[in-house]
């Protein structure tokens, strides 16, 4: 066994989903598994939780115990904190939009997207994170019927 | 036969009534234009606009749905040709030779070809689906909870055998789908389950949260990941441009044929990615060619065979949905799902018990393919115009998209934090290499291969030997062990050619 291997990612994703197995089995084992009429809710449960917690084992066995993979691509880091950059700023949205409403909490997240990930001049990025929430509000509440989230200018 | 023939005669009835007609028109469009975009593959496309089908009749909304889904596969092809860049797996082939012979001065005829390929391909795949269905409905009309249940099984193998790399992942991954399946209120017994205290969870995760988040954010996150940049071919004007010559299209005679014959097989088979598809359909395309050589490098049949193949296999995705309930693929589950929001029983009684969505669905895919190629040879200028959207305008705005559209399933701002747990989930999926497609499948299934297992129990005291005892369930569970002993199958042969061969 490879100390590298130990944080890999068959290794991590593994022992968080044996984790779950264990969960799903403990939990179901809470309900009822067999009655006179037949299963209980925790039948089913118990049954895809054992196979969760032994597949998720084996992935942890086969991840500390792989060789080196033929010619495997290293992770890009970088391409990796951008995606979980912008997820945040997404995420983030959601309690704006519950003060704010949905729209200005979109021309934030365009305005983010504008300038930190494919940078635009000022103008433009402001222009664009102006007039293109203004459209949902034509297509969607106005056009379509469909209500934006919360409120459209406000959270209230 | 002749079942399928009146059927479909009264689908056409349906289908081109004015405003059933609109909304296939609509579907095929809006399905075209968010195809093409790149990073948006069928499923998320038909994911992020469900919720515009909330307030429809509900065959409008199934018919618009389907055109949404063809309309997104022949969007993918120009996304391929132009940037080279796949707007989804199953439009990986396409790039090989479709953009090699866009770099020749050809992409007119490139989209031309694809064009055509889908069209032939997908005639060809509802041609099957119209005949095939009714007397396979008809089968599984005698099925009752155990043969269900193991047909779901047979389903659930595939899906672990063909889903992904890793069988071992792609079990991993159905299996949370039937876990967050089971999140909620107990069918029997109104018990709650898995709902860590949260009121909003007792009804249940919404698949359209999963759904959008698992591919729409998720893909969003892989692209500005990627850090894709658009650099488009020049597009050819004039419908002239995008007519293929006669020696292309002699050289595409059997990849038509290969793609729609492949593409609708395997389009059946629950798991089996489009990708899968077209890049079977390009393999033999290839080992049968006498050209070999001018593969990879603008071949206008390796481009042919696999968008043949990807159209083809989104009738053959319909059978299984249509007759057993059943979904192939992400975009079939999602409109499984539509189908039960809107209270239809997928199934076997689906073509008994409501015709005029049944046929009026088969006939619409014959009026979508028609539209499609109409649509697509001299629009796809205007089409490619689309293309010019900056992907920094273009990201949020798919983002916002997805915040409206799982806000509208329920109107609860719960819905849009569970949509940004998924999106992430989805992400760390494909950058573990778990597939995201049994995650789908098995939320889809669960509820219905639960259902089916404690029926089946209750029905014989407890006794699993009611698995075993009826042929066709019996029948169905050893298919299911075979399909999972494959694997170990190949890897004995391959072991011992490898001790035959050792020197």
């Amino acid at each position: 066994m490879k100390r590298s291997n130990l944080f890999g990612g068959d290794v991590i994703s593994g022992a968080l989903l044996a984790a779950l197995g264990a969960y799903i089995t403990l939990a179901s084992d809470q309900w009822t598994i067999m009655a006179h009429d037949g299963p209980g809710p925790g039948f089913f449960p118990l049954i895809y939780g054992v196979i969760l917690l032994v597949g998720s084992l084996a992935l942890v066995l086969m991840g500390l115990f792989k060789g080196p993979a033929p010619r495997e691509e290293p992770l890009d880091w970088a391409g990796i904190r951008k995606a979980l950059g912008i997820w945040l700023v997404f995420a983030l949205m959601i309690p704006v939009m519950k003060y704010f409403g949905f729209l200005i909490a979109l021309a934030i997240l365009i305005f983010f997207f504008l300038r930190a990930i494919y940078p635009w001049r000022l103008v433009p990025s402001i222009i664009a994170s102006v007039l293109t929430p203004i459209g949902f509000f034509i297509i969607f509440p106005t056009l379509l019927h469909v209500e934006l989230p919360v409120g459209a200018w406000t959270g209230f | 036969m002749l079942d399928g023939v009146y059927g479909l005669i009264h689908g056409f009835s349906v289908a081109l009534q004015p405003s059933v007609l609109l909304w296939c028109v609509v579907g095929c469009f809006l399905g075209t234009i968010i195809g093409i975009l790149p990073g948006l593959g069928p499923a998320a496309t038909i994911a992020i606009l469900l919720p515009l089908t909330f307030n429809m009749d509900p065959t409008g909304g199934i018919i618009m749905l389907a055109g949404i889904y063809y309309g997104a596969k022949y969007g993918g092809s120009t996304t391929s040709i132009l940037l080279n860049m796949p707007g989804e797996a199953s439009s990986v082939a396409s790039c090989i030779d479709g953009y090699q012979m866009a770099r020749k001065g050809r992409a007119g005829a490139a989209l031309g070809i694809a064009a055509i390929a889908s069209f032939v391909a997908g005639t060809f795949g509802i041609v099957i689906l119209t005949l095939l269905a009714p007397p396979l409905a008809e089968f599984a009309l005698r099925f009752s909870s155990p043969e269900f249940f193991a047909l779901m099984v047979v389903g659930l193998s595939l899906v672990v055998l063909l889903a992904g790399d890793s069988k071992l992942k792609s079990l991993l991954s159905l299996i949370v789908g039937l876990w967050l399946t089971s999140i909620g209120t107990d069918l029997f017994t109104g018990q709650s389950r898995f709902t860590f205290g949260y009121s909003e969870l007792v009804g249940g995760v919404e698949f359209m949260v999963i759904a959008v988040g698992v591919y729409a954010i998720a893909e969003v996150m892989s692209s500005v990941a990627a850090g894709e940049k658009t650099q488009l071919l020049p597009v050819p004007r004039g419908l002239r441009n995008y007519l293929p010559s006669r020696e292309e299209l002699k050289a595409c005679r059997f990849a038509f044929v290969n793609g729609s014959i492949v593409g609708f097989f395997i389009g059946m088979l629950p798991g089996a990615a489009s990708s899968v598809s077209s890049f079977v359909a390009y393999g033999i395309e290839k080992a049968v060619s006498k050209r070999k050589e001018l593969f990879g490098k603008g071949a206008p049949e390796g481009l042919a065979a696999p968008e043949g193949a990807n159209n083809a296999d989104s009738s053959g995705a319909m059978l299984p949905l249509l007759t057993f309930g059943i979904p192939a693929g992400g975009s079939t589950a999602i409109m499984l799902s539509a189908l039960i929001l809107w209270g239809f029983r997928p199934g076997p009684l689906l073509i008994v018990e409501s015709p005029d969505l049944f046929w009026g669905l088969v006939a619409s895919m014959y009026i979508g393919n028609v539209v499609l190629l109409i649509m697509n040879l001299p629009l796809v200028p205007l089409f490619a115009q689309i293309l010019r959207i900056p992907l920094g305008l273009l990201f949020p705005m798919i983002l916002g998209v997805s915040i409206v559209g799982a806000y509208a399933v329920s109107g609860n701002l719960f819905d849009v934090t569970s949509l940004a747990f998924f999106g992430v989930l989805g992400y760390v999926m494909v950058l573990l290499g778990f597939p995201t497609a049994p995650l789908i499948l098995g939320f889809v299934l669960g509820d219905s291969m639960e259902r089916a297992l404690r029926q089946s129990l209750s029905m014989s005291g407890g006794d699993p030997m009611i698995l075993i005892d009826r042929p066709i369930a019996a029948t169905f569970l050893v298919i299911a062990l075979l399909i999972l002993l494959s694997p170990l199958v190949g890897r004995l042969r391959r072991a011992r050619s490898d001790v035959v061969t050792a020197p």
